[in-house]
């Protein structure tokens, strides 16, 4: 019974999902919101603001500085987990 | 278990080639602003220097250049080395993470400031991923068994 309750459930968040699709923009459209919005910024400005050939690193670390501050944070997170799961130390 | 190896060639090998890899993941941060590289890579490459210099000697060598202490030092500093940059921009008056009004502080104009804002924060992101990889890559290997003497810990704790 859970188990078919279960099959019901992914099976409507399937449809769900499935229905979304329908209002995504086509796959490598030009002309979907996020080609057209901050895209053409990051490309056109970011040499003048940041100083900083490498539209990448500009985006990743100036634009997005948030995003990395985070991802460092879930790999120092990371590793303390490790280090508290599996270290054990000898008495 | 890593055990020493004996093997003169790979021994000799290794031995020149790691400090050459420690270069190499220097120079991946430092060109992160021009080509592809920055924090992550470079924290990576030197922390497989570390893996190869346990593969050729053994743990114990290893936990001597970089005590597990030191490591979570090190990953706690660079964290605290990014998240340090933006508030030291918010009390310079701008935004968290806005590098523009280092140049207050620094003798170049808030473009250059940017760069140079960026470049530390990579130099963080670098320290920490450097030091956790090697702390999960211990941890992993010896089930956290690395004591000074890990091959005693092992076998005390299995005859318990």
């Amino acid at each position: 019974m859970k188990k078919l309750l279960g099959i019901a459930l992914a099976l409507a968040a399937l449809i769900l999902l499935l229905h979304g699709i329908e209002d995504l923009p086509p796959w490598a459209d030009p002309h979907q919101p996020a080609s057209v919005h901050v895209s053409p910024r990051y490309i056109e400005r970011s040499v003048e603001e940041t100083a900083v050939p490498n539209i990448v690193t500009a985006v990743l670390a100036d634009y997005r500085g948030y995003d990395t501050l985070f991802e460092t944070a879930v790999i120092f997170t990371a590793g303390v987990a490790v280090l508290m799961i599996l270290r054990r130390f000898m008495p | 278990m890593i055990r020493e190896q004996e093997d003169i060639i790979i021994q000799t090998v290794c031995r020149i080639f790691i400090p050459f890899m420690q270069v190499y993941s220097l120079y991946v941060l430092a060109h992160g602003h021009g080509s592809p590289g920055g924090g992550f890579q470079g924290g990576c490459i030197f922390a497989a220097s570390f893996v190869l210099m346990s593969i050729i000697y053994d743990l114990n060598e290893v936990k001597r250049r970089f005590a597990e202490r030191f490591s979570v030092f090190l990953a706690s500093l660079g964290v605290f080395i990014f998240a340090g940059m933006g508030w030291l921009c918010l009390f310079l008056g701008g935004n968290f993470l806005d590098y523009g009004v280092l140049s207050t502080i620094l003798p170049v104009d808030p473009v250059m400031a940017r760069y140079y804002g960026i470049a530390a924060i990579e130099t963080g992101v670098q320290i920490t991923v450097m030091a956790i990889m090697v702390s999960i890559f211990l941890n992993l290997l010896t089930g956290g068994l690395h004591e000074k003497d890990v091959e005693q810990a092992y076998v005390r704790v299995n005859n318990q």
